[in-house]
């Protein structure tokens, strides 16, 4: 999927780069997940970012397309790891299924590399798979199976600069968490330094579904909004089309994991994930 | 004892070795430790480092401590002469009585410490992470003393085999929250402790029970439990005619009875010896990573995949080990050994009939590496040791009852 005329420029920003204010100018060159989005908010669209736990059965690569074609904007794609602290049930009985059906994070890469996906694609996993490979190694593997971005919720801000600094190299772009209890001179921070889009986390707590939208969850998209130019999407919490147009008053965009996760593990298979991206996705033309 | 900050720069309140003092920026010990945790959590961490640092330079608070640390948890406790060992091992075994603490065990050490901490924060719950149910009891009574909720996730497993201690906890308060992902013991308590924290930031303090997790907890509970070293260290002056002992050991789930012991030793001669249960063993036969908050050696496939540990004792099934004692042993200060399950049971025995002290299995692989270093010869005969009995044996006895039936 990465054709060489769709790479990414090379991230060129460091520590330095942090000072974004309210709606500064991004201090980098957008990476092809952000400039993706970035081109979709410009149409006039809300962005839709299914979160689907990889290795999750065996059609898992034909789910990846049918929630492309069915709407997404990008995928987010878990890399299931063994101790999973941000997620909640759902997603830690995904991850699980999918390693003890031997899903390693080689052959997550490997079916990546093989598919053609029409969106931009952001693997989610913990740290430790990271460090185990090695920075570089890893953030070249990535590059090299044609996924965009990364996001790693164990690791925070303050820790990220050894990652950050290759994955810039490879031109992965490494999306950064905001969370409710992030103060505003961290937020600054982090907007400063998130590549391709803003993680506003909507609620304190795991992944998880929720019955309501959380309060914060607009709230969190606010500050994030006013902090940064950045595409802005609110995840955590984010259930159904009715949560996500209301994210979308404010945020630029949703990712959908666990309501996705839970169709699929009770056998929703490709074509009942794409309904529901559909779903999702007639939400926020919506709002 | 010195006033520590943990601000970069300056004064560590570390020794003549410069060992043991505050940490480096960011929680480093060396290139271990550091803070891992989601975006929600690292505002409290913050807090916490900043309200640990203002406590324990607040003579009122290091007044408070002290005074429950004495009159309520029993300290200072005793170190006791092994004569009957000694004369079995050939090797002079003294050793501290931590199993003489309030509720059995150092754990209480640490959870009045931040239990004190958690009330000057305003934090009205705590949850904490519970293998053989120690830190989960001490955690259950530092709660009801001060008149705190308390919430206790231990593994299914554990759950069972500690049985006791559950039923400990639920007479104290506390409720008790199973887990049944995972491997059902320590390392997937902790995950689910964190997830709680994840949740609940803004009104709990997550009492962690050991030197391990995001900094500052494992230089907060090293301070918290430096009081066994630092009483021991005296105490072993006055009973060796002002010499220290030649070894010094202690038992390690995730360290802090080692810790804190060692604290009390790096500044002298005295060998530092960890013992990890075979099953367990994060620094026999782990990998450098990043799990549970800090950079630090765990048990994990080539992956990353972490691994489940496999131990008779809760306490010590665990996969990784505190970043501090990453450290030590990589700059050689400090030696870790593992013992096996057959190794511990023997041990176990032998502490009772020798001196009259049924142990908790988890220092029993402390004396079970003692009875090997004599055997071979690694302890010369006519050296002394001091080891750290971190527990009592009450918990376990009914285990131990069934693997000897
Ligand atoms: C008696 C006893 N000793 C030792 C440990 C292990 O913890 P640590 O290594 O933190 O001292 C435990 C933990 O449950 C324990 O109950």
């Amino acid at each position: 999927m990465s054709s060489p005329d769709l790479a990414a420029p090379l991230g060129t920003t460091g520590p330095g780069s942090a000072a974004a204010g309210a709606g500064a100018v991004t201090p980098h060159e957008p990476g092809r997940l952000e400039a993706h989005l970035r081109e979709r908010r410009e149409a006039g669209f809300k962005l839709v970012v299914p979160y689907i736990t990889g290795g999750l059965g065996d059609d898992w690569i034909d789910t990846l397309r049918a929630v492309a074609a069915a709407g997404a904007d990008a995928i987010e794609v878990g890399i299931p790891f063994s101790d999973p602290v941000m997620d909640g049930p759902t997603i830690q009985e995904a991850s699980q299924r999918s390693l003890e059906s031997g899903t390693t994070p080689l052959s997550i890469l490997d079916s990546l590399r093989r598919v053609e996906v029409e969106v931009p694609i952001a693997v989610m996993t913990y740290y430790n798979i990271v460090a185990r490979a090695g920075h570089r190694r890893m953030a070249s593997e990535l590059a090299e199976a044609g996924v965009s971005g990364a996001i790693l919720p164990d690791l925070p801000v303050d820790e990220s600069a050894p990652w950050t600094a290759a994955a810039d190299e490879a031109g992965v772009e490494t999306v950064l968490l905001a969370a409710p209890t992030t103060p505003d001179e961290r937020l600054r921070l982090i907007c400063g330094r998130s590549r391709g889009f803003l993680y506003a986390v909507g609620l304190l707590g795991v992944t998880g579904e929720r019955s309501e939208l959380a309060d914060s969850a607009l709230t969190i998209a606010r500050r994030c909004k006013a902090a940064t130019d950045v595409p802005v999407l609110v995840g955590v919490g984010v259930s159904n089309a009715e949560q996500a147009r209301a994210v979308c008053q404010v945020a630029d965009g949703v990712v959908v994991g666990s309501a996705l996760v839970r169709r699929l593990l009770d056998g929703a298979g490709p074509e009942g994930a794409a309904a529901f991206v559909a779903e999702l996705r007639a939400g926020v033309d919506e709002a | 004892m010195s006033i520590e900050k943990t601000h970069d720069g300056e004064p560590s309140g570390a020794g003549a070795s410069g060992l043991m003092g505050a940490p480096g920026p960011s929680g480093r010990f060396g290139e271990f430790g550091g803070r891992f945790v989601p975006e929600s959590l690292v505002p409290a961490c913050i807090g916490l480092e900043e309200a640990f640092a203002d406590a324990w330079a607040d003579p009122e608070y290091r007044a408070r401590l002290d005074g429950l640390l004495a009159s309520y948890a029993g300290r200072p406790t005793p170190v006791t002469e092994c004569s009957r060992l000694s004369e079995r091992l050939g090797v002079r075994v003294l050793l501290k009585r931590e199993d003489l603490a309030h509720t059995g065990s150092h754990k209480i050490n640490n959870v009045l410490g931040q239990a004190l901490l958690a009330e000057r924060m305003g934090k009205k719950r705590l949850i904490a992470e519970t293998g053989a149910g120690q830190h989960g009891v001490a955690s259950a009574t530092a709660a009801a003393l001060l008149g705190l909720d308390c919430v206790v996730y231990m593994g299914e497993v554990d759950v069972e085999r500690q049985a006791l201690n559950v039923f400990r906890m639920r007479l104290l308060g506390a409720e008790v929250r199973p887990v049944s992902s995972g491997s059902r013991t320590l390392k997937d308590a902790v995950n689910d402790a964190l997830r709680d924290w994840v949740a609940s930031v803004e009104t709990t303090h997550y009492c962690l029970g050991s030197v391990m997790g995001p900094h500052p907890y494992p230089y907060m509970v090293r301070q918290f439990q430096r009081v066994v070293g630092d009483e021991a260290l005296g105490q072993c002056r006055a009973l060796l005619g002002g010499r220290d002992p030649d070894v010094v050991v202690a038992c390690i789930g995730g360290g802090s009875n080692a810790a804190g012991t060692f604290a009390g030793f790096v500044d002298t001669a005295a060998a530092l010896v960890g013992v990890e249960a075979a099953g367990g063993a994060a620094l026999g036969n782990g990998l450098p990573g990043v799990v549970h908050g800090m950079r630090s050696q765990f048990l994990q496939d080539e992956m990353g995949q972490v691994l489940e540990a496999h131990s008779i004792s809760a306490g010590l099934d665990y996969p990784g080990i505190g970043p501090e004692h990453a450290y030590l042993a990589a700059i050689g200060r400090a030696s870790y050994h593992a013992v096996d399950d057959g190794e511990v049971l023997q041990a176990f025995q032998l502490l009772a009939r020798t001196e009259g002290i049924i142990p908790a299995l988890e220092p029993a692989h402390a004396v079970a590496w003692l009875v090997r270093a004599a055997a071979s010869g690694q302890l010369a005969a006519g050296s002394t040791a001091l080891l750290t009995m971190s527990g009592r044996g009450d918990k376990d006895v009914e285990q131990v009852m069934e693997m000897l039936a």
